[in-house]
């Protein structure tokens, strides 16, 4: 499958992919995104003023740059080849395509029991009273999108490419 | 002022020396009556003049008797002339206001060009510069040995009528009627254009003129006519008399392969032409042209590298044919053989055959 | 104390776009920007904004231009502002007036005044999209006279090590230390795939560039930073630097805290020490010692590479040149008075040299003059702004140009002149490993790249319209040219007519 990597001798922090992936998840655009940007690969700055003005609570961002601006990378979910989090699920919301791979949680089944966030080895899951996590912008069933973060970059500090399994 | 202009060409050589009225290059030319504008025609004959075979052969131009004098002073301390007499003309309600037309035979002076230290070619070349930039009112058409042009303001039959060249026998004949985009008015500015025994007839109007002029005046060259055929006829004297190069190099330099072909060549063959390239790339001759270069050698044809003018050969027996329009060769020679276009870039050069000796007209 | 020194410019934020999400902030290394916890917005520290536009263009929102601060003085046309703002730093500094890039001053331009030729009927235009069209140039010392074996086709004379160029367009000196490693690589990479040159300037060439040897140039300055046989042999040619358009008549010097660990060990120097290139060669002081130097450096790479002579266009160029053509060099590049520089002091810049299009006429022709014009291949430099700009230099008679700043805007320069400073936040003037790391030498090359083959098919539509398909046909060809707004004497020094003649 395709997954997002971060490159951090070329991450700059400047935190752009952080404001692509909230906008390209909240209410007011997130549509938006996945209509047009995987053809446009640009975010209407007024989509982004919009979630960031309007929208509350405000929208979360999947990805998250550690460091400064000396050192940093992005980090958001591997969706591993065998996720914790599916497995320690409670309820069931998390789950693995079994063609795509990637994970994703139902927010219709999920109980914010934060058992996700215990689990995950890398820290790329936060709880809005049900948990949030990176989808590859895609429908948030299973099928990958255009993610935003790495369109986003200015750096080419973000690539998303095909790895193993 | 440069002077664009569109042209016809046409020649005939007998590689076997034999010589030929000006009768069949005056019927070729004037076919091609509507490549030319009435504003330039003339002719370039070799073997002309074989009782004076080793002596040079000045056409000059007079406009008063004044240069006549100017002339003939300046050449008596540089030359012994054994001959000096007008050129036969005869006027007509077409060609009548033209320049005097004189011709010399003559020798450079022992002690004087022992004095400059300089070959005789060189010499007569210096002496002809002279001539044309500080002899107000003269103008030297011709130069070389055997040989001599004849040309003027008019379409070229006229001119042909004019100098009476059917009466005059040659193994090599070149014509040009032209074609200029505005008024020279001026009979040194007709073609062929000629520097020694070299003669030029020329069709196009090159792009690289000016870089050819700067490279080429770098080399004791004046280019004061501001014409192609003179910057080629330079180019060609430079590269063969001075570089050392065959007629054929020198027209091969002037029309050089393309990059791309030369990186295929077998290695020897490109470390040659990527030489060439480099060290007289300001020779190469640029935009559309087809030219003739008559000399006691034979005549070369060449076409730009993009075979953008017309320019045809044909053969029959011994004599070779070069037109701008085959029909202007078929007119002269209907059952010629090997009608075919000279190919861009690639000289065509028809020599004299080896025993072959046209009285002096071999260096 | 006060200041009368004001900022240059003024930070406009649209407050109704700004989202406050910081990219501004983190991004200014002139920390220009700061979100204010207490007032809950944005500010901007006008007075540290040198207008590089970095948080203009990484502004997610759109929300932030930069104006001229728009504090006026009383109308004078004498004292500018600017000479009165001179005035006031340098009282209250007491030092030199440091700049960068090059001379922005509104002498005249004089490819401005240069309109190229097309074909019309008697003449063929060439299209480059059916026609083959060359951009080939070899640059190198010719011999005056070469033996040709005809009939065997082979040639007899061997010709001396030449440079074959694509393009003519070579990048010119940027040195490690002035630029980035990235940036540095970015033109190395972009060199390589372009089939041209880059120059390492004086600053040594760094050993992650060495796999880039065929496509560099190698710079001994006066300062002789990072010089050794190694170096020498290295490159595929060696330029002397003698002078630079930006500042002639003057070294240069590379401030300690820009000589890190690693500018250093390319420089040959120990780190944190200033790196000062004298003002002339000290083993140059008249044009023979020069032939010493550059017969030395030719038995030092025992014949096998061209020496370039880099020289600043100053009023007597043409005798300069010619002294430069016969003390040996193969390439004698001449580099005009907008030439860029990574640091210069401003009177210097803005005061001296001549523009390069009449410095390389008067080279040009009198090198003709003196029948040695086809012997040496001439490079302008200084201010090549486009594409038009190569076919007027070539047309004047270049071989090939040299292009500086406009390499460095396809790598993201806004061209706010402030080099010196080493914090530049396009991460190509500065050593700061967080700041040259926006430079992304991959993208950055896609750029350059993208930028000269524009330039290529450009000139090769200029070209193929004055019925010319060889660069060779162009070098020299004046006619090509006709000048507008031009008085006699310019004319005649451009050697080119005015329109309508």
């Amino acid at each position: 499958m395709r997954r997002v990597y971060s490159i951090e001798e070329l991450c700059l922090d400047c935190k752009l992919c952080e404001i692509w992936c909230r906008t390209a998840h909240s209410n007011v655009a997130g549509a938006t995104w996945r209509a047009e940007g995987p053809i446009t690969g640009r975010m209407d700055p007024f989509d982004i003023i919009k979630a960031g003005k309007l929208e509350q609570p405000e929208p979360q961002s999947r990805i998250r740059v550690e460091g400064d601006t000396v050192a940093s990378m992005a980090v958001n979910c591997r969706h591993c080849p065998e996720p914790k989090c599916v497995e320690g699920c409670i309820s069931g919301a998390m789950r693995q395509d079994p063609e795509t791979h990637v994970i994703t949680c139902d927010p219709t089944r999920c109980v914010g029991c934060r058992t996700c966030v215990a689990l995950c080895p890398f820290g790329t899951i936060v709880v809005r009273d049900v948990a949030l996590k990176c989808d590859l912008c895609g429908d948030g069933a299973g099928a990958p999108g255009m993610p935003a973060c790495v369109a986003a970059c200015p750096n080419r500090a973000l690539v998303y490419v095909e790895s193993e399994v | 002022m440069r002077i664009p202009s569109g042209c016809a060409i046409s020649a005939i050589m007998d590689r076997s020396g034999a010589r030929h009225s000006g009768a069949d290059i005056l019927k070729s030319i004037t076919l091609m009556h509507d490549r030319s504008n009435g504003l330039g025609g003339g002719f370039a004959a070799y073997g002309i003049y074989p009782d004076y075979a080793n002596l040079y052969a000045f056409h000059l131009f007079f406009e008063d008797q004044e240069a006549k004098h100017a002339t003939e002073e300046y050449l008596g301390h540089h030359y012994i002339v054994e001959v000096s007499e007008r050129i036969p003309t005869t006027k007509s309600h077409k060609v009548n206001d033209g320049p005097i037309t004189w011709r010399y035979f003559a020798r450079p002076r022992p002690g004087v060009l022992e004095m400059e230290e300089l070959s005789e070619d060189e010499f007569t070349m210096r002496c002809v510069t002279h001539i044309n930039m500080s002899i107000e009112g003269a103008f030297v058409s011709s130069s070389g040995k055997n040989m001599g042009a004849f040309k003027g303001v008019g379409y070229p039959e006229d001119i042909g009528e004019f100098y009476h060249i059917a009466d005059y026998q040659a193994w090599l004949w070149t014509a040009h009627g032209r074609f200029p985009t505005n008024t020279p008015g001026w009979w040194g500015g007709a073609h062929p254009f000629t520097l020694l025994d070299w003669s030029v007839v020329h069709n196009g109007e090159i792009s690289s003129y000016d870089a050819n002029r700067r490279w080429v005046e770098q080399f004791g060259y004046e280019c004061t006519l501001m014409t192609d055929t003179e910057v080629i006829t330079y180019l060609f004297d430079h590269l063969v008399r001075h570089e050392g190069l065959s007629q054929e190099m020198a027209a091969h330099v002037m029309t050089a392969p393309m990059w791309d072909e030369i990186d295929r060549m077998p290695p020897e063959r490109r470390e040659l032409e990527y030489a060439l390239r480099a060290v007289y790339s300001s020779a190469l001759v640029n935009g559309p042209f087809s030219i003739i270069v008559g000399s006691s050698k034979g005549m070369l044809a060449l076409n730009d590298r993009l075979k953008l003018r017309s320019l045809m050969a044909a053969d029959k027996d011994d004599i070779v044919y070069l037109a701008s329009e085959e029909s202007a060769i078929r007119v002269i020679c209907p059952d010629c053989k090997n009608i075919r276009p000279i190919g861009g870039g690639e000289p065509f050069f028809v020599g004299l055959y080896p025993d072959v000796d046209v009285l002096g007209g071999a260096r | 104390m006060i200041s009368s020194v004001l900022p240059n410019f003024k930070v406009v934020r649209d407050k109704d776009r700004c989202i406050q999400c910081g990219v501004c902030e983190r991004q200014c290394s002139n920390n220009v920007h700061h979100k204010d916890d207490v007032l809950g917005v944005i500010t901007a520290e006008d007075s540290r904004c040198v207008c590089c536009q970095r948080c203009v263009v990484m502004c997610p929102t759109n929300a932030l231009h930069i104006e001229r601060y728009p504090q006026v003085n009383r109308a004078n046309a004498n004292w500018t502002h600017d000479l009165v703002q001179g005035v006031y730093r340098e009282a209250e500094t007491g030092g030199v007036l440091l700049t960068s890039m090059g001379n922005p001053e509104p002498y005249p331009v004089y490819w401005d005044h240069l309109l190229l030729n097309a074909s019309q009927v008697t003449n063929p235009s060439i299209d480059p999209l059916r026609e083959p069209m060359e951009t080939r140039v070899i640059l190198g010392r010719k011999p005056a006279h070469i033996e040709v074996n005809e009939r065997e086709g082979k040639l007899i004379t061997k010709l001396p090590p030449q440079l074959v160029l694509d393009f003519p367009i070579m990048f010119g000196a940027m040195s490690y230390g002035a630029i980035s490693l990235n940036a540095q690589k970015t033109l190395a990479m972009a060199a390589r795939e372009l089939g041209t040159m880059f120059n390492t300037g004086e600053g040594g060439l760094h050993r992650d560039l060495e796999e880039y040897a065929d496509n560099a140039i190698v710079q001994v300055a006066s300062g002789r930073f990072g010089v050794d046989a190694h170096y020498l042999n290295t490159a595929r040619m060696i330029e002397i630097k003698i002078g630079q358009g930006a500042k002639p008549g003057i070294g240069g010097h590379l401030p300690g805290e820009k000589v890190t660990e690693d500018v250093s060990r390319t420089r040959m120097i120990p780190e944190g020490t200033d790196a000062i290139s004298p003002a002339p060669h000290h083993d140059i002081y008249s044009i023979e010692d020069l032939r010493q130097l550059i017969t030395s450096l030719k038995e030092a790479t025992r014949y096998t590479k061209p020496i370039s002579v880099k020289i600043a266009a100053v009023h007597n160029i043409a005798a300069i040149a010619s002294g430069v053509a016969r003390a040996g060099a193969d390439v004698i590049v001449v580099d005009g008075f907008r030439g860029g520089t990574g640091a210069a002091p401003l009177r210097i810049r803005d005061n001296v040299g001549i523009p390069i299009e009449l410095a390389l006429a008067s080279v040009d022709q009198r090198l003709r003059d003196e029948s040695i014009r086809s012997e040496v291949s001439v490079i302008a430099a200084g201010s090549i702004r486009s594409s038009a700009d190569v076919v007027r230099a070539i047309a004047l008679g270049a071989d090939a140009v040299y292009i500086g700043t406009a390499a460095l805007l396809a790598m993201g320069c806004h061209l706010c002149k402030s080099c010196s400073a080493g914090t530049c936040n396009w991460g190509i003037a500065t050593t700061r490993t967080d700041l040259s790391k926006r430079l992304n030498p991959e993208i950055q090359t896609e750029h350059v790249v993208n930028l000269i083959h524009a330039w290529g098919h450009e000139i090769e539509e200029m070209i193929g319209g004055m019925g010319i398909n060889s660069i060779d046909s162009l070098r020299g060809n004046r006619l090509m040219l006709r000048g507008v707004g031009l008085n006699e004497k310019e004319l005649s020094i451009l050697g080119v007519k005015h329109a309508g003649e």
